[in-house]
């Protein structure tokens, strides 16, 4: 299937996104509200459901942080990116979709370990990689004074 | 497709019996804790713990330019550090639309499956150990040691090269390359059949590994396990034949798959695999230009286009996925590895539930784990 | 006929008979108690020694490697420095083991082979227990040492070494019966449990060359069970260093530990030692019916090196599969000797004690 093809596809289910072809692949803009519904419509495909989520993150832009879901379909081997902005940094919260592709459970434990993104649902939400009262370091306003000497540029 | 939802099911209770497996232990191939709960000898549940490696590499990257970056990532996998460099180097390039000379592309995949072909002999000597078969670790080294003999001589470093830079390579392979290539494959050739009598056909060996841990395609698809544990259970997941990079389209090869999800499924697929990758060897160094550049022109500053790139490479353990967010700096403002081992470590659960705790050896052992690409 | 030259009842005749001329008899007969008892400790440490070099050799040769090549020619000194460390180390006491028993469990086991070792027939007149029950008695001595094991695995109070101390009960428990079904196959057919007897019944022949290809069944039964019983691989499970990092001797360190790791060793020896003695003739030299000639050039071979070389035979074999096989998993031992190892054992008793009956053996 080519790539206009199954954008009209996307849109037709997730009529509530911007669906654009990226540099690479075709991506899925949502509405952070409406992440589990999107990821659910995308799961169900018709024809080539996005069953093997390969990748799960989150960038830090300052005013916003981004999530970013990668995925493929194992049948017609397409690769699409889901995306979805959360404005709230203070209190960042997305529903979690590790009940639709259980790996997104450590993605999301990761996500949460450096960012400090909040997964509503997830059924195990611990830090992954670092103690309890770290900070989250791949925020961009992230300090370690101790640990990390800043070399001037 | 089925609307079953693959869970990953863990039920506590107070009067658990645990187990901490690591994170010093002879098993555990690295610094892994396993939060084993134990019903005698059976186990209830499996919980991992890690990060005791984490170094931050995400975080490091981001204050790096991309051609430092290419030396931490031989760091994450350190079993497959070639192709941890490639994906940095075929995601700069694929950004700056770089058009690589054949040369390099064709080296690259020399060194892919040499690094494929001492990760799986490193794999299966230790697999051997976590069965209790120490000698196999003898024998496999032994083979492993030609190989990193081939590195050594082109880029005097064995185990961690960061022969790759962004365009290309670091400096021209030795010229003796392709002859001794070409000597390795056929000992290798000459050394595989020991192998099988070792393990292979080993009864006891069967019996520790058929049926043990069986993975069902869809597990492997919901966990994301990929490379030769995903393929052990019929997911077609080979990168190299999926969506091909570099030379692979034009080489002849075929993806090894099994059905049976087992260990020995997975066992079998890796064994099948250094085959293959001797078979590629010989293509390759046949087709490799024998004159010609060792990099394409980059400027001396790299500056990636503002945008988002996302590159995968088969490593040895599955699909590496490099992520760059770029603001059109020299340095990349977010930098994602996708590191197979993570999603492979976490099926452990689902897979070793009810068995006995031997065969939670034998299934870490055959998902073959290495600890620092997880934690990154 | 077996020459006499080589026969050590002569000189420990004369021993005797010295001590008792020279002073009271108890007073000669507690000496002579001594000097065995001495006899035996240097014997032991000195054989242990050895044996883990002789492991370290072997392993290297499957491994391909060298193996221990420093320390003395060949490195043979190279177990004297290593026990000299275990010596020298650190015993580190556990907080919350059992004190009385933690100290217990390494003699325990190492009293047990050492109990063992006494009945053995080692050559011609050189004997120190000539029981009537032999066989019996080392039978019953050397399943003593899993009470050490249970005893270490349960006081040191580490989750790893109560699994593994409970995997080595039920593997010795379930082989004792295989090990002793197969040594019944002999005694039946040598109808005597006097170890000197059933070596003497072998003087026209070895008992797996005249027991038929039944013999030869048992034989392999006692290799398979005997090695399972004294915890080695593929069958240490108890120690299983991949699963359970070192099983019951988890938690003991310094000369405790080597305690464990001299009585494995003997242990090893002890079941290829009773091996030979009952299959392979012991220190009987190979003997073919009624070739004369032949009998008696293989006569003027001393006794104590065929019992030697036969014993290090067996315990060649049995390094042999622990360094190329894989480790089992425990539900599959269990299997392995109820299902299969314990059925054939009773079935091939019974077959013996026909051919037995009806003397249709050489």
């Amino acid at each position: 299937m080519e790539n206009t093809e199954l954008m009209e596809l996307i849109t037709k289910v997730i009529p509530y996104g911007t669906v654009s072809q990226g540099s690479q692949y075709p991506e899925v803009i949502v509405p952070a509200g409406k992440l589990h519904d999107a990821a659910e419509q995308l799961r169900n495909l018709e024809g080539q459901p996005f069953d093997y989520l390969i990748n799960m993150t989150a960038a830090d832009f300052t005013d916003k942080f981004t999530v970013y879901y990668h995925m493929e379909s194992t049948q017609a081997h397409n690769l699409v990116v889901l995306k979805a902005d959360i404005a709230d940094r203070d209190n960042a919260v997305v529903e979690t979709v590790s009940d639709i592709w259980v790996t997104a459970e450590f993605f999301e434990r990761e996500v949460f370990d450096l960012f400090g993104i909040r997964f509503k649902n997830h059924p195990d939400l611990r830090r992954l990689f670092l103690e309890d009262d770290y900070g989250f370091p791949l925020r961009k306003d992230f300090k370690d004074e101790v640990n990390i000497i800043e070399l001037p540029n | 497709m089925s609307k079953d939802v693959i869970k990953n099911i863990i039920v506590k209770d107070d009067e658990d019996y645990i187990i901490n497996m690591g994170p010093q232990h002879p098993s555990t191939h690295g610094v892994l804790r396993l939060e084993v709960c134990l019903n005698g000898e059976i186990v209830k549940y499996v919980i991992p713990h890690i990060g005791y490696i984490h170094r931050g590499i995400e975080k490091m990257c981001e204050a790096d330019t991309y051609k430092q970056i290419i030396h931490l990532t031989d760091r994450m996998d350190y079993l497959s550090a070639h192709m941890n460099n490639e994906a940095v180097c075929l995601a700069v390039e694929n950004a700056l639309q770089v058009e690589v000379p054949e040369r390099v592309q064709y080296i690259r995949a020399i060194l892919d499956e040499l690094n494929r072909l001492a990760s799986h002999q490193l794999w299966w000597s230790a697999f051997g150990m976590d069965l209790g078969a120490l000698t196999t670790f003898f024998y496999g080294l032994r083979d492993r040691e030609k190989i990193l003999a081939i590195f050594e001589e082109s880029f005097g470093s064995r185990l961690l090269h960061s022969f790759n830079t962004p365009g290309g390579l670091m400096h021209d392979v030795h010229p003796n390359f392709q002859k001794h290539i070409l000597e390795f494959v056929k000992y290798f050739r000459k050394k595989l059949p020991d192998y099988k009598n070792l393990l292979t056909d080993n009864v006891i060996f069967h019996n520790r590994t058929k049926g043990v841990g069986v993975m069902s395609p869809e597990t492997a698809i919901a966990f994301g396990v990929t490379g030769p544990s995903g393929r052990g259970s019929g997911f077609a997941c080979d990168v190299r034949k999926v969506a091909p990079y570099g030379v692979y389209d034009q080489l002849d090869f075929k993806q090894v798959l099994y059905s049976e999800g087992d260990s020995f499924a997975r066992y079998q697929v890796r064994m099948d695999e250094m085959e293959e990758s001797l078979n590629l060897l010989e293509q390759l160094v046949a087709k490799m230009p024998s004159e010609g550049d060792f990099t394409a022109k980059m400027k001396p500053i790299i500056k990636l286009p503002e945008g988002e790139y996302y590159e995968r490479v088969e490593t040895a353990r599955g699909e590496l996925g490099v992520f760059i967010v770029s603001k059109g700096e020299k340095y990349p403002y977010r930098m994602r590895f996708r590191s197979p081992n993570f999603s492979n470590l976490f099926v452990l659960n689902t897979l070793s539930k009810g068995l006995k705790i031997a065969d939670l050896v034998a299934i870490s052992g055959s998902l073959d784990l290495v600890l620092p690409d997880i934690d990154r | 006929m077996i020459l006499d030259i080589y026969s050590f009842s002569t000189l420990t005749g004369a021993i005797d008979k010295g001590l008792n001329s020279a002073m009271a008899p108890w007073l000669a007969t507690l000496l002579e108690f001594v000097i065995v008892g001495v006899v035996f400790l240097i014997f032991y440490a000195l054989l242990g020694l050895f044996l883990v070099y002789l492991e370290r050799k072997v392993c290297a040769v499957i491994q391909n490697r060298i193996g221990p090549n420093r320390v003395g020619k060949w490195g043979l000194l190279q177990t004297i420095a290593d026990l000299i460390k275990l010596l020298m180390k650190e015993l580190i006491p556990i907080k919350n083991a059992d004190g009385f028993l933690f100290n217990l469990a390494p003699f325990i086991v190492i009293i047990a082979s050492f109990m063992a070792i006494a009945a053995l027939p080692f050559a011609k007149g050189l004997q120190a227990m000539d029981f009537n029950i032999g066989i019996f008695y080392v039978m019953a001595v050397s399943s003593l040492g899993v009470i050490g094991i249970l005893l270490a695995g349960w006081s040191s109070n580490s989750k790893y070494s109560l699994i593994g101390a409970m995997r080595s009960g039920a593997q010795i428990i379930s082989y004792e019966l295989s090990v002793g079904l197969s040594l019944l196959s002999i005694v039946i057919l040598s109808g005597s449990m006097q170890l000197s007897t059933i070596v003497q019944s072998q003087a026209d022949g070895w008992w797996i060359f005249k027991g038929h290809i039944l013999a030869f069944i048992s034989f392999v039964i006692f290799l398979i069970a005997s090695t399972a019983e004294t915890n080695r691989g593929p069958f240490d499970l108890a120690e299983a260093e991949s699963e359970l990092t070192a099983g019951f001797h988890t938690e003991y360190s310094g000369i405790k530990f080597a305690f464990f790791f001299l009585a494995e060793y003997m242990n090893m020896f002890i079941v290829a030692a009773i091996g030979a003695t009952l299959f392979l003739g012991g220190w009987m030299p190979l003997h073919i019916g009624h070739w004369q000639e032949f009998n008696n050039i293989m006569d003027y071979i001393p006794s104590v090196v065929w019992f030697f070389g036969k014993t290090f035979f067996v315990i060649y074999l049995i390094m042999w599969f622990k360094w190329t096989f894989p480790r089992l998993r425990i539900d599959q031992l269990l299997n392995l000797e109820w299902k299969y190892l314990l059925p054939l054992s009773l079935i091939n008793t019974v077959l013996i004690a026909f051919i037995a009956l009806m003397g249709w053996y050489f």
